[in-house]
């Protein structure tokens, strides 16, 4: 479980403070998916690095599984826009890399990553480089990096932004099918409304900055979930157009 | 209406013709080869040709001399001797300077602090002719090789040492904490991270430093030295010996170009293990 206690963060970058986040409550049950929406920039990535422990909170604090977070918190995969592969490592040694930070054997890590790249229908890429691939593979590499080591919460900030429609449904859908096998708590920002209903348990629509809790809502849509038609369901148009309703509001205040 | 049909085919006509590429860029490799080869018997017999006529040949000498005094140079293994003092001492002061500058230039790139610390000493330093050094190193070091490979080396040290900095204060900051976010210690973040990814700017160092290690050897040498191929011209020039000096250059041309292709060598086949691209 990961509590979100009056989160505040100002950034004091230059002689202009930058509140970011302005007092955020927010619990996530283990095991659940919770979307984060709202305008852009407006500090939801800043919400996630803070749970990462990579930025720490100018007040308040992020209680995870009972503990307060107060250095790198190594219990969570955290994937951010950028695929961050490594340019210079073929795509199992990049996907390996967790084991090998752990000091796997050669072989044992070789065979786990040629598994998993296996299951996201990269087989046949193993030895490529990054550059050699398209951005909707570095992608599932990426994704399948962060699966492998199997941190027990993924942090997952704009994962499936830079991909086409059709890309980006298989990838809900291979979310989805992993998240059904092993349960992770699984925390994903977004911009797609779409997205965020199809994905989760509950979509929490965030103001502009700096960043409050405006609507906690609960998709109660059925799981399994067909993400090809879950969106034409009459349930998922009203949580649609509830969501959108406030999202609008904040699009407008932000509006020149 | 009938001339503006005619200028209408012409024009398509002109277009048609145009041609699809310079034809000089598709000249291959073999026949530019011949063409550089003619340009350069060209300026040899231009040489030969204005020596005693045009200049004086007490001030150019001319190429047929200069060929026979380096034929006789290479029988009596004489330029050997020089040319090995040289190259041991480029090759020392490069690999000296590399290394320092390596090991600094990751250090001062991962340590915030010592890095604004030293900040204004290693610019004010940088700032300063290298080669105005000279002195000083051959006084501390004597009129041997350890004075000139101090020179190379200290040459060295700055260009890779800036180069090696920039490179790891470039690493990509999300790359850092990926790999901290998955348990890696202080050590992997190096090995994994930091050195790999600036891999391609230390190499970039190296490449050009190497030039530079020959001229801080031959400047060492011009300044006080009883080998090598700096002090070999600088005695033939007091002794009014044109022959020699250009003769000397010749060698030291030929070296700088034997360690360019060295380096090219050695960056094919970085590039091959995929260390340099990125």
């Amino acid at each position: 479980m990961i509590e979100l206690q009056a989160l505040h963060k100002t950034f004091e970058k230059g002689s202009q403070p930058v509140e970011a986040v302005r007092g955020i409550d927010l619990t996530i049950e283990q095991g659940s998916i919770v979307s984060l929406i709202g305008p852009s920039g407006c500090g939801k990535s800043t919400v996630l690095h803070m749970i990462a422990g990579l930025y720490e909170p100018s007040d308040g604090q992020v209680i995870y599984g009972g503990r307060p977070v107060q250095s790198v918190n190594t219990s969570v995969g955290y994937m951010t826009q950028k695929d961050n592969l490594f340019p210079w490592r073929t795509v199992q040694d990049n996907v390996a890399l967790p084991f090998e930070l752990a000091r796997q054997p050669r072989e044992e890590r070789r065979d786990r990553a040629r598994e998993i790249l296996g299951r996201i229908g990269l087989t046949g890429f193993e030895t490529r480089y990054p550059s050699e691939l398209s951005g909707g593979m570095r992608k599932r590499a990426s994704l399948a990096r962060m699966l492998l080591y199997r941190p027990e919460t993924f942090l997952l900030d704009e994962p499936f932004a830079a991909l086409d429609s059709q890309l980006k449904l298989s990838m809900h859908e291979l979310l989805l099918r992993l998240w059904t096998e092993d349960r992770q708590t699984i925390l994903v920002v977004t911009h797609d409304l779409v997205e965020a209903i199809t994905l989760s348990d509950r979509v929490v629509v965030l103001t502009h900055r700096p960043a409050r809790v405006v609507l906690d809502q609960a998709v109660d849509l059925p799981w399994p979930r067909d993400v090809l038609n879950v969106r034409f369901t009459n349930r998922f148009k009203e949580i649609y157009d509830l969501l959108w309703d406030r999202l609008r509001e904040q699009y407008e205040e932000e509006r020149l | 209406m009938s001339s503006t049909n005619l200028a209408r085919s012409e024009t398509q006509v002109q277009i048609g013709q145009v041609p699809r590429s310079r034809p000089y860029s598709e000249m291959s490799r073999a026949g530019m080869l011949a063409w550089q080869f003619g340009l350069g018997i060209l300026i040899l017999a231009a040489w030969q040709l204005a020596s005693g006529r045009l200049v004086d040949n007490f001030f150019i000498s001319n190429p047929i001399d200069v060929a026979k005094r380096l034929w006789g140079w290479i029988i009596s293994g004489f330029i050997f001797i020089h040319l090995w003092v040289t190259f041991y001492e480029t090759v020392l002061g490069f690999v000296l300077g590399s290394i320092i500058g390596i090991l600094l230039g990751i250090w001062l790139g991962v340590a915030e602090f010592m890095s604004r610390l030293l900040n204004p000493f290693l610019f004010g330093f940088y700032a300063l002719p290298k080669i105005a050094l000279a002195p000083l190193f051959v006084l501390w070091f004597g009129l041997g090789l350890e004075s000139k490979i101090a020179l190379s080396t200290v040459i060295v040290f700055f260009l890779v040492f800036f180069n090696t900095y920039a490179g790891v204060r470039e690493v990509d900051e999300d790359m850092i904490n990926t790999v901290r976010l998955m348990k890696g210690t202080r050590l992997q973040l190096l090995t994994h991270v930091i050195v790999p990814s600036s891999m391609g700017w230390i190499f970039a160092g190296l490449k050009i430093s190497v030039p530079y290690a020959l001229i801080g050897a031959i400047v060492g040498e011009l300044i006080a030295a009883n080998q090598g191929l700096g002090f070999l011209v600088q005695y033939a020039g007091a002794e009014f010996d044109t022959t020699g000096v250009f003769s000397v250059l010749v060698v030291i041309g030929l070296l700088a170009v034997a360690l360019n292709f060295l380096v090219d060598i050695a960056q094919l086949r970085l590039e091959r293990w995929k260390i340099v691209s990125h």
